[in-house]
């Protein structure tokens, strides 16, 4: 029996809201653990005090974060156990293996270092404790790509077949799960975007002290490596985007469809609708500027090939419901026992198409007697809601362009030395430091919701994937979690918030603002001068 | 390649092993946790105590991650059934060990004593409540499950969240808390100085005499109660579908193993020798070896718990063939194979370091020494 709508309604909540929890810290592990490893090794090259203190100051802030990133990760990491459970089966001979690698490359690295890098400043030598702190920054590094090796699965589910006999996807080729082009993708453009939320909060909260006129040297430091950082990470994010991503995969060409709001298949190279508002009940863009040319770029990086449209797809996607219709019909009967080679023969011909069939679950249990209203309805399902995916695109965008200007701008009055009268410009960057994560946030979106009704594109259906539990169990851990999450959270933000205002004081070296009387002639002197 | 049946076999210690390099290293951790408030009577001491684990927990608990992650790869249809139908429990062992990254980093984060205090409470329920609901869960195990498989291996729950609490399953939590707190109090005893030192020695006479003879009882008990036996099953070499076995229901069965090979009788009784010589070895003050004899007696006890229930590893109470066994419940034969050279790869280099790591962090904690903070 497959479990409740309520009870997978309440499990996709539950995975969103934790899973987006937990991408509030980890953007900032990512990146400021590099800015760490960026600060220490100026420090250990050229002996400068000041840079120390900004590897203990931004490593605090650091620290912070980061017990927040472990305290949420825990709850994923057994959610596909508790709340997925026929995922878990379906998939976990394939879906494990990144997430067990994951563990003992990553995890280990980073957790076990990360006590060193707080502890560890009088008991190493300089160069040991760099290592330390590159260490940990490579831990958290390799630790995204592995789960996004097994996130990029999930939208174009590779190296993998299904057995009939354990009745689960088994892998075929870990090679192709490991260079699999969307999880390649996935990598560059998510930890990038990290990079990007790293920099513009060291950005931002350098650019609050400079405004304030307190810890300039110190802050012009940091305003420096998070400016040249910054500027290379946006770039990155935006020209590397999700690069080849788009071609590969089914989901993935409904995902580009939807965001596009590309009902008709249009000749090549395809217009890019810049404004408009997606209308699903009509099938049309109501309102649509479109810009020629630029989609197909976008997406196909070509001006001949063809960006499929909504419609087309959807066919597509009906045709292949019928046709998983007779890989079910012959896997029913491999399951009571008829192994003859006609059987197996017709369950090879039809099996990559199985799971269209298992989306006929949703109306019929038997999915074989599905009636042609029954086979539209659950073609209908594979198209996700355009109008969220449109607009939560175009706003990730907006913001990456946004980014752009705002760390070009940076870098530019920096280079002049003509930084503190731009005041008009820290005041921009305090406000943008929440930004990124907005466009993080939107960018996940995009990236799950337009998965649905699939949790493994073209293979299993959501409505399948759930565990066998009852709605009360579900409210139980949601109540949980929100009041321990949202406690914890408001806990976290005020301890960043108070150490943001210490400021680099807090490390008691005698040398900063609100220890001294007067902050920057404690510095070195070059420190204070020509900026 | 090696040959799926001896894939099968080597994961099962595999499994096993990461169990216990948890119970070994965040085992400590959970056990000093929880004793913190009796270990640490002043704000100073009690940050003493915290500076012990402070800055290897976090290793440590990776342990627990890891195993999470292995059993997901190498059993996925363990991983599967045993959390969802535990749900309960699982979420109450999550809740609590949230408490733990954000206490031990945030509680030296301001000046004031109740903050820190609020913290201290925090770290205690981190790690007493785990190490009650890890052997609560473990206790399941022997009392069986409530669930049972569909022919689409779906898994169903006929049961509800009290079941997970009966009295057998209680009681293995208590053993494993008592065994947890004895680890943490050993540890303690070998790191620390003075009145700390004192307390921890006491606690960890005290723990491990209690950790013997509850292992003993429970051994008497489980003599008592029923036991699936594995009448049948396909060709364990091959892909098998779990649920295509027969099982058998056996007074006592849980020990048939121990009739079998009588010399596999040295695992329990090791277990609870060396819970008593942890004891005797704090009288006696001897910190390493109280520490090495409550390793040695976590990891008995765990193997012991896990050749008892051989060659299953989730027993059903409700449809005993849907019963999930080491054969017939884990991945296919390349994914353990390629998860064996990554173990192979990995697990020596994480020793490694994990004792760089301990080495530089090495040396006797003092109350007298303000905390560095993170
Ligand atoms: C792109 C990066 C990324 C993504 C998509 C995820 N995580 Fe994460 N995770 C990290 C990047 C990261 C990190 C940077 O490595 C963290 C965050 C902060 C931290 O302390 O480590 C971390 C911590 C972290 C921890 C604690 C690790 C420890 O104790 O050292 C666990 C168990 C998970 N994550 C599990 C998951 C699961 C199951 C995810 C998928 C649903 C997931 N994370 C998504
Ligand atoms: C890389 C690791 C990740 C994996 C393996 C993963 C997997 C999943 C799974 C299994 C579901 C539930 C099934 C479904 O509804 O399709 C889901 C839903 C969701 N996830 Fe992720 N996820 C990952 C990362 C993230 C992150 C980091 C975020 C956000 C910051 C996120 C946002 C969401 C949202 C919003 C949903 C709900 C979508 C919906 O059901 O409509 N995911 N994801
Ligand atoms: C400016 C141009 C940008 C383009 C063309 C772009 C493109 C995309 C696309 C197409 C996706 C969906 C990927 C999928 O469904 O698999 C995506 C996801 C995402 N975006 Fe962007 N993005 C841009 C900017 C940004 C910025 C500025 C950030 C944050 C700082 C960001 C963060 C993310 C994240 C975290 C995801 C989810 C992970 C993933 O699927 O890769 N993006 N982006």
């Amino acid at each position: 029996m497959i479990p409740a709508a309520d009870v997978v309604e309440l499990s996709r909540l539950q995975f969103g809201l934790t899973a987006m929890f937990h991408f509030l810290f980890v953007p900032l592990t990512l990146g400021l653990s590099w800015i760490l490893v960026i600060c220490e090794s100026v420090y250990v090259m050229t002996g400068q005090q000041v840079y120390k203190d900004m590897t203990r100051f931004w490593g605090k802030l650091f620290g912070i974060n980061f017990a927040m990133g472990i305290t949420t990760g825990i709850t994923l990491e057994f959610q596909f156990g508790t709340n997925w459970a026929y995922y878990s089966h379906y998939v976990g001979d394939i879906f494990g293996v990144p997430l067990a690698i994951e563990g003992m490359m990553a995890f280990f690295l980073e957790s076990t270092f990360v006590g060193l890098f707080f502890f560890g400043w009088d008991r190493l030598s300089r160069k040991q404790h760099l290592l330390v702190t590159f260490l940990v920054a490579l831990g958290s590094n390799l630790s995204a790509l592995w789960i996004l090796i097994a996130n990029g699965w999930m939208q174009n589910p590779v190296g993998a077949d299904f057995n009939y006999v354990t009745m689960r996807m088994e892998l075929t080729s870990i090679g192709q799960v490991f260079f699999n082009p969307v999880a390649q993708a996935k990598f560059v453009h998510t930890v990038a975007a990290g990079y990007v939320a790293a920099s513009m909060f060291v950005l931002g909260v350098s650019s609050w002290y400079l405004l304030k006129a307190r810890d300039t040297g110190f802050a012009i430091r940091s305003f420096a490596v998070a400016a040249g950082f910054g500027l290379a990470s946006v770039c990155s994010v935006i020209v590397l985007g999700d690069e080849s991503g788009y071609t590969a995969g089914e989901v993935q060409k409904v995902k580009l469809a939807a965001i596009e709001a590309e009902w008709d298949t249009a000749p090549a190279p395809a217009p890019f609708t810049a404004i408009g508002i997606p209308n699903q009940k009509e099938q049309r863009t109501d309102y649509a500027i479109k810009i020629p040319y630029v989609l197909g770029l976008i997406s196909t990086r070509s001006v001949d090939q063809q960006v499929t449209g909504i419609k087309d797809l959807r066919l597509e996607h009906e045709a292949r419901i019928r046709h998983g219709m007779t890989a079910y019909a012959a896997l029913l009967k491999l399951q009571a026992g008829d192994t003859s080679p006609a059987v197996k023969a017709q369950f090879e011909a039809a099996k990559k198409d199985l799971g269209f069939a298992l989306l006929l679950k949703k109306y019929t249990p038997n999915v074989l007697d599905a009636s042609e209203t029954q086979i539209k309805a659950a073609a209908g399902d594979t198209i996700p809601q355009v109008l969220p995916l449109f607009l939560s695109f175009r706003l990730m965008v907006g913001l990456g362009f946004l980014f752009l200007f705002i760390f070009s701008a940076s870098f530019y009055f920096l280079a002049r030395r003509n930084l503190a009268p731009q005041r008009w410009l820290l005041r921009l960057i305090v406000w943008s430091i929440p930004l990124p994560w907005v466009a993080i946030e939107t960018g996940w979106f995009v990236a799950e919701y337009g998965r649905q009704p699939w949790t493994i594109s073209g293979i299993l259906p959501t409505r399948l994937s759930a565990s066998a539990l009852d709605a009360s169990q579900l409210h139980f851990s949601m109540f949980g979690l929100l009041a321990i999450y949202s406690a914890l959270f408001v806990i976290e933000m005020f301890l960043m918030l108070k150490y943001i205002r210490i400021g680099p004081a807090a490390l008691h070296t005698g040398r900063y603002f609100g220890e001294t009387t007067n902050d920057t002639s404690a510095l070195p002197a070059q420190t204070a001068a020509s900026h | 390649m090696l040959d799926y049946e001896t894939l099968k076999l080597i994961w099962w210690g595999l499994v096993g092993v990461l169990l216990i390099g948890f119970a070994l290293t965040g085992g400590f951790d959970l056990g000093v946790g929880a004793l913190l408030p009796l270990m640490g009577r002043s704000d100073e001491e009690r940050g003493a105590v915290v500076e012990s684990i402070v800055g290897t927990w976090e290793g440590n608990q990776t342990w627990l991650i890891t195993a999470g992650g292995a059993l997901f790869a190498a059993w996925p249809l363990v991983y599967a059934a045993a959390f969802s139908t535990l749900y309960g429990a699982l979420m109450l062992m999550l809740f609590a060990l949230f408490l733990r990254p954000v206490g031990f980093d945030y509680r030296d984060k301001l000046k004031d004593l109740r903050w820190r205090k609020a913290w201290d409470i925090g770290l205690c329920i981190g790690g007493a409540v785990p190490a009650l609901i890890i052997g609560v869960a473990f206790g399941n195990l022997f009392t069986g499950v409530a669930f049972a498989l569909d022919n689409t291996v779906r898994v169903s729950y006929g049961g509800v969240f009290l079941d997970l609490l009966n009295p057998f399953a209680l009681f293995c939590g208590v053993v494993s808390l008592a065994m947890l707190l004895m680890h943490g109090a050993a540890f303690l005893h070998l790191r620390t100085e003075g009145a700390i030192q004192l307390r921890a020695r006491r606690a960890a006479i005290i723990t491990g005499v209690t950790t013997a003879a509850l292992f003993a009882v429970g051994g008497m008990w489980l003599a008592q109660r029923n036991g699936l036996q594995l009448l049948q099953i396909g060709d364990v070499n091959t892909a098998l579908r779990p649920g295509d076995k027969t099982v058998g229901m056996l007074a006592g069965g849980w020990l048939h193993n121990y009739a079998l090979y009588p010399r596999t009788w040295l695992l329990p009784l090791l277990g609870i020798a060396a819970a008593l010589l942890t004891a005797l070895s704090a009288w006696r003050r001897w910190g390493w070896a109280t520490l090495l004899a409550s390793g040695s007696a976590v990891t008995a006890i765990i193997v012991t718990a896990g050749w008892s229930l051989f060659p299953f590893v989730l027993p059903s109470s409700m449809d005993p063939a849907s019963s999930l066994t080491l054969w017939d419940a884990v991945s296919s034969q390349r994914t353990l194979g390629i998860m064996l050279i990554v173990v192979i790869i990995f697990m020596p280099l994480i020793m490694l370091y994990t004792t760089w790591v301990y080495r530089v962090m090495r040396g006797p904690i003092r109350v007298s020494q303000p905390g560095a903070g993170y």
